[in-house]
């Protein structure tokens, strides 16, 4: 992050990044994000008034579908409306893909930020209670950087809705949205099947707002500056900035702030142009480096690609690994972290990391490739939630994207010299009732 | 009124019978799961397509009004 605050107020200009993160990268106290941002949460005086602004602004959800929020701010309001029963709000930071730390850095470097946001959600809806869904298994001790941030809320006299605090376990599938709801309710964080949906009937029975922690950091900044401040970066089909975790070849990690629209070329750094890069995660979709230098960072662009921003995710694979071996890794830890409720997935994923293992190594049976495309096709759509869906689309980017790479397989060779994993992922665990709770 | 039907991939277990019941809208795959039409059950299935949700013996199939 180099981009410093320029401008004449503390606040900088409305183009300029970052907005969610201190530009100084250490951890934003009460006092110092009172000093940037004003020490007051921008409330707007009653649910519902704050939920035109959002709309007008155009924000979509951070945590992977891009889903509008004023959609669902209006569907809880009048849903806790229609059934007199008062709204929830979940503030989701449970960033449960291995590759990925935006959320962690957010949470980690502007707690106050996302606090902000989850009040003004809750007033928007009508909530009275909120809850912040978290991991603890993280580099830095989120939850504790929370409860000193909401100490520090609570002397300011800032805080209306209590906000509890609450872990989730380290699966995969903990961050999404009704394996939350089912998690928080007591139940194991595993995925439920729509309907309901949360915002109908979620935690407790009542209608539920979980919102990414990211999403909520964003909110906050349009109470504060307006729909027009937040639209002056980004695109105008999907206005704002995004935070990303780039991973290089070098094997370097960051989070960076970036508006929507961005060139991928600016974004990757050095890469060769016969590599591969992974956008928006293991669920994500393999692309040849070639074809992404020519794209931009927002789903418009992407989705003629087959790819989407997703949560944000770039990674460029090292010139010397291989792509299949790598995706086959990635893609037994999703078949380890199947739910297993659902057939399809219980049965098609475990058979496609066997096949992508297969060929992974030498001389591959010819049916694997073959086997691998009839399971991805099978698989999607079928699941109570994306899970087998997003998997399938990743192993169908790679049987595309590494074609040349599964030919050599086949006569005996591979180009990757390096045989060190590249890609994060945690280490396998067998499943037992209790990793769900 | 449409009707649509739709399966609870959480609650089927694949014991089959809804795709002995409907064949014209149910299929299996290849690990036993219904693999289900989701357009609107047309008025001459209309039966069988009840038959089929009763037999299920986890309540996995269900029609929606669409």
């Amino acid at each position: 992050m180099t981009t410093a605050m320029r401008g004449t107020s503390a606040e900088g200009t409305a183009t300029d990044l970052p907005r969610l993160l201190p530009a100084s990268q250490q951890p934003q106290e009460w006092h110092a994000h009172a000093a940037r941002y004003g020490g007051r949460v921008p409330f707007r005086g009653a649910p519902g008034r704050l939920i035109p602004d959002v709309r007008e602004a155009g924000l979509t959800g951070r945590g992977g579908a891009a889903f509008p929020v004023h959609r669902k701010l209006e569907a809880v309001l009048d849903a806790a409306t229609s059934r007199r029963k008062t709204a929830v709000v979940i503030g989701n930071g449970a960033e449960s893909e291995p590759a990925s730390d935006k959320d962690a850095t957010l949470l980690w470097l502007a707690p106050h930020l996302v606090l902000d946001g989850l009040q003004l959600a809750a007033e928007a809806v009508g909530a009275d209670q909120a809850i912040l869904y978290t991991h603890a298994d993280r580099r830095h001790d989120v939850g504790r950087r929370l409860e000193q941030a909401l100490t520090q809320r609570r002397q300011a006299g800032v805080e209306r809705v209590t906000v509890q605090l609450a872990q989730a376990p380290p699966r995969f599938l903990s961050g999404q949205e009704t394996a939350v709801v089912n998690h928080l309710g007591g139940g194991p964080s595993i995925p439920t099947f729509i309907p309901p949906r949360p915002s109908e009937r979620g935690f407790d029975g009542a209608p539920t707002l979980v919102q990414n922690a990211e999403t909520l950091a964003h909110l906050a900044l349009i109470a504060r500056h307006g729909p027009r401040w937040f639209r002056q970066v980004g695109t105008a089909a999907e206005p704002g900035s995004t935070l990303c975790t780039i991973r290089r070849a070098d094997g370097t990690a960051r989070v960076t702030e970036v508006p929507l629209g961005m060139p991928l070329r600016d974004l990757l750094g050095p890469v060769t142009l016969d590599g591969a890069v992974l956008i928006g995660g293991y669920h994500g979709t393999w692309l040849p480096v070639a074809q992404a230098v020519q794209l931009t960072l927002d789903n418009h662009a992407l989705q003629a690609a087959g790819a989407r921003v997703g949560a944000g995710i770039v990674i460029t694979l090292p010139p010397d690994s291989c792509g299949i071996a790598e995706t086959a890794r990635v893609v037994r830890y999703l078949a380890l972290e199947s739910a297993g409720q659902c057939g399809p997935c219980l049965n098609g994923l475990p058979r496609m990391a066997a096949a992508l293992a297969e060929l992974a190594g030498a001389r591959p049976r010819r049916q694997a490739r073959a086997d691998l495309e009839r399971w991805a096709g099978l698989v999607t759509g079928r699941g109570a939630c994306h899970h087998p869906d997003g998997t399938a689309r990743l192993v169908r980017s790679a049987l595309v994207t590494f074609a040349a790479e599964l030919d050599r397989h086949g006569r005996g060779r591979c180009s990757g010299t390096n045989p060190r994993p590249f890609l994060p992922v945690p280490r396998a665990q067998a499943r037992t009732e209790e990793d769900w709770t | 009124m449409t009707e649509r039907l739709v399966v609870n991939p959480i609650e089927c277990d694949g014991h089959g019978a809804c795709a002995e019941l409907l064949p014209e809208m149910i299929t299996l795959d290849e690990w036993g799961y219904p693999i289900v039409d989701g357009r609107p059950v047309p008025p001459a299935l209309d039966r069988d397509a009840r038959a089929a949700v009763s037999a299920c013996p986890t309540l996995a199939l269900r029609l929606l009004r669409s």
